[in-house]
């Protein structure tokens, strides 16, 4: 029993002679960190460090079979998932580690903001730690356009365009994307380039730094209300709150970050196993157009905000949010690196938090089922619903096969499918009068295209006249001016009391 | 910290030890001294020599990565054949594709490039890019109701190419275009944004000795589509 430990422990010493790197890791693990730290609120920062090495090495592992050309790269997905064992398995763990790795940096940022860690002596770490959210950002960004499929090819294709509206150097920027005058070889191979030497290279250096500094100035205490940061008298305050409260970081804070770590890896593989991998949509062909490019989830509130902007503010945000929100977080611990730490006694910051988040929440919300995109195969897929046929004259049937003919229902839904570009259509004749409806179908506006070019006389009428049906069961809208100039002559529609719960869709 | 190595006389460094006895021969007085002085002064010598090295080696460098970006080879547009005129009907909108002028056998399928062609009447087109003006996302074109729209954001273009709603400022992109001997061709070679809506052809003298060329021979050129323009 003896001797295998004996000789353990000279086989430790052998190294250690050589490397003396045991006992400074040794004093870091355990090194005092103030007990009330030792909490479920800590365990971001680790975990993020733990799907890292997760994403390296299923990283790793995905780029022995994936080929990187653009010829090539989506059958080797393919190949990845159907003919190589458990190739499925890791390209799911490697998609979903990448949205876990999104979330878990996000949670622990707005834990760390909370907290007021990033204050005095912690700025930088917040600063690297600023730069390491943008670099898991382009990590997901350009894992996604490794799978190279037609998500890929279009999302590049946006990216190329957003990167044009650059003044000056828009068109410099756009080759500089893609590697050349197309989206093609080039441009996947840059993108595997990024996402596999420059981006983990400087992710792996900054991590280091960020640990460095937290092991160097210590984690940032549980804050108090009234316990205001201030840079005389910090240090001194810091340490006696050690000295008096310190417990060893390994064991006594450290099983909680390794109980998270766990559970998250866990949860990793149970949505990789239960979800499966992401895509690969249809192969990259650019000429297969029947497609709806969407980004990955944690690009979804970028496409809303886009798709939602009036066209004259578009090229302005786009380019001057980026500089403002990441300066703004650059500056953060530089302007308010002392003061308050307490979430309770910094109202606006939580209020900011609060905001920012339910404003990401519906953008990504809205993302996922973008209600401004037309529907582009519901004019041919989803029938009028036969309530909406049922006792109409010829005329109006002969509307209904014109409606659903001339693409309306790919921007406008009625009973209940079809597209939200525009509104929805089952009481359109309880808003608008017979002229509105014509004027607005002939010449569009708002945001809606004339249709006066593409039906002819006959189709118009009765196109109307079955829209004319569509009033639920409201009564039909009155032009009132109409109803003053002819009030002697004709008797006035019945006036129906309006039944509330029938509104709309 | 330099200075405190290079002062140090047990160091076991080669070539500083060699120097450190020249000079202790020559300057008895302060042999420490000056040889240290004489290290740093080569030590600054060969940070410098290192910084020009350096900026010479950053010319390939930024040369080979900002080649995308100014290399006449690499933006070669050039006139494609892109079919018969009587492939493509009077009064009507057809998806077509070529092959782009540059490109590699490794780039796949993502060298097909498609675009719209719309033959007004007789030998008058337009060919607009597949690409929306908003955010390059593939317009397709829907001839019930005469419109292109765009799957991502929701633009819509007339069937001449000009914006009908939604966030596009502007058109379809269209390409440069001729009709020779009853062959259609354009002027492509580059995906379109806004920074570049479209390729200029080049000047007039050159074009038709290279079009009555293309011509002649279209439907060989179609396959090798536009190298040699
Ligand atoms: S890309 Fe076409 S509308 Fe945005």
């Amino acid at each position: 029993m003896a001797a295998p430990k004996k000789r353990a422990s000279a086989l430790y010493n052998w190294f250690e002679t050589r490397l003396g790197l045991g006992a400074p890791i040794m004093e870091a693990a355990e090194h005092p960190v103030p007990a009330n730290t030792s909490s479920w609120w800590y365990v971001f920062g680790s975990a993020a460090a733990v799907i890292l090495v997760l994403q390296v090495v299923t990283g790793i592992l995905l780029a022995l079979v994936y080929s990187p050309t653009a010829g090539d790269a989506w059958y080797s997905l393919q190949f990845i998932d159907h003919n190589v064992a458990l190739g499925w398995f890791l390209r799911a763990m490697h998609g979903w580690g990448s949205d876990f790795m999104v979330a878990i940096v996000l949670i622990h940022l707005v834990q760390v903001f909370m907290f007021g860690a990033y204050k005095f002596p912690r700025e930088l770490t917040w600063i690297v730690g600023v730069f390491l959210l943008l670099l898991t950002l382009a990590m997901a960004f350009t894992g996604q356009a490794l799978r190279f499929d037609q998500d890929a090819y279009w999302g590049l294709g946006i990216g190329a365009s957003i990167l044009s509206r650059v003044p000056w150097a828009g068109g410099a920027l756009v080759d500089l994307l893609l590697g050349g005058p197309i989206i093609a070889g080039p441009t996947l191979s840059r993108f595997f380039t990024l996402h596999v030497f420059i981006l983990p290279g400087l992710i792996l250096s900054l991590v280091g730094l960020h640990v460095w500094m937290v092991l160097r100035l210590g984690i940032n205490e549980w804050p108090m209300p009234g316990r205001l940061v201030s840079k005389k008298t910090y240090m001194q305050e810091y340490h006696s709150l050690t000295k008096k409260t310190g417990i060893p970081f390994v064991p006594e804070a450290a099983w909680k970050d390794a109980l998270f770590a766990a559970a998250i890896v866990l949860s990793i593989m149970a949505c990789a196993l239960w979800f499966g991998p992401f895509g690969p949509s249809g192969q990259p062909n650019p000429t297969i157009i029947q497609t709806v490019p969407k980004p990955d989830l944690p690009f979804l509130w970028i496409y809303a905000v886009l798709a939602y902007l009036p066209p004259a503010m578009e090229t302005p945000f786009i380019l001057i949010a980026p500089v403002v929100i990441i300066g703004a977080m650059l500056a953060l611990p530089l302007v308010f690196g002392e003061g308050e730490k307490h979430w309770s006694r910094r109202p606006a910051a939580v209020l900011m938090v609060a905001v920012i988040a339910v404003t990401l929440g519906v953008f990504t919300h809205l993302g996922m089922y973008t209600p401004w995109s037309p529907k582009m195969n519901a004019w041919s897929s989803d029938p009028v619903p036969a309530a909406y046929l049922r006792d109409r004259t010829p005329l109006e049937r002969e509307g209904a096969i014109v409606f659903q003919n001339k693409q309306c229902r790919n921007c406008h839904s009625i009973g209940g499918a079809g597209g939200m570009r525009g509104p929805a259509l089952d009481d359109i004749a309880s808003r608008m009068t017979e002229d509105q409806i014509i004027r607005q179908v002939l010449q569009g506006g708002g945001n809606m295209p004339a249709y006066g070019n593409s039906l002819t006389p006959a189709e118009t009428t009765a196109l109307v006249h079955f829209l004319l049906t569509l009033h639920g069961n409201r009564p039909a809208a009155v032009n009132a001016t109409r109803k003053l100039t002819m009030h002697e002559r004709l008797p006035l529609p019945p006036e129906q009391p309006a039944p509330a719960a029938h509104g709309g869709t | 910290m330099m200075e405190e190595e290079a002062m140090n006389p047990n160091e076991p460094l080669a070539p500083g030890a060699e120097i450190a006895a020249e000079s202790t021969a020559e300057q008895p007085q302060n042999p420490a001294e000056a040889a240290h002085s004489r290290r740093a002064f080569l030590f600054k010598l060969a940070v410098a020599l290192n910084g020009a090295v350096g900026a010479l080696l950053a010319v390939p460098i930024i040369g080979y990565l900002l080649g995308p970006a100014f290399s006449k080879r690499a933006n070669q547009s050039a006139w494609i054949h892109l079919g018969r005129v009587e492939d493509f009907p009077q009064g009507q909108i057809r998806l077509a594709s070529f092959r782009n002028p540059a490109t590699t056998h490794w780039d796949g399928e993502t060298g097909d490039i498609p675009c719209w062609v719309r033959r007004i009447s007789g030998n008058s087109f337009q060919v607009f890019a597949i690409n929306c003006a908003h955010l390059g996302c593939p317009v397709r074109w829907f001839p019930q109701s005469r419109l292109f729209l765009c799957p991502c954001h929701g633009g819509v273009y007339y069937e001449d190419g000009s914006r009908a709603s939604g966030p596009p400022q502007r058109g379809l992109f269209q390409y440069a275009h001729k009709v020779v001997n009853g062959n259609l061709m354009i002027y492509a070679g580059k995906m379109p944004t806004l920074a570049a809506p479209y390729a200029q052809p080049p000047l007039t003298q050159i074009q038709p000795s290279s079009a009555t060329a293309n011509g002649a021979k279209s439907i060989a050129v179609h396959d090798a589509s536009g190298r040699n323009a």
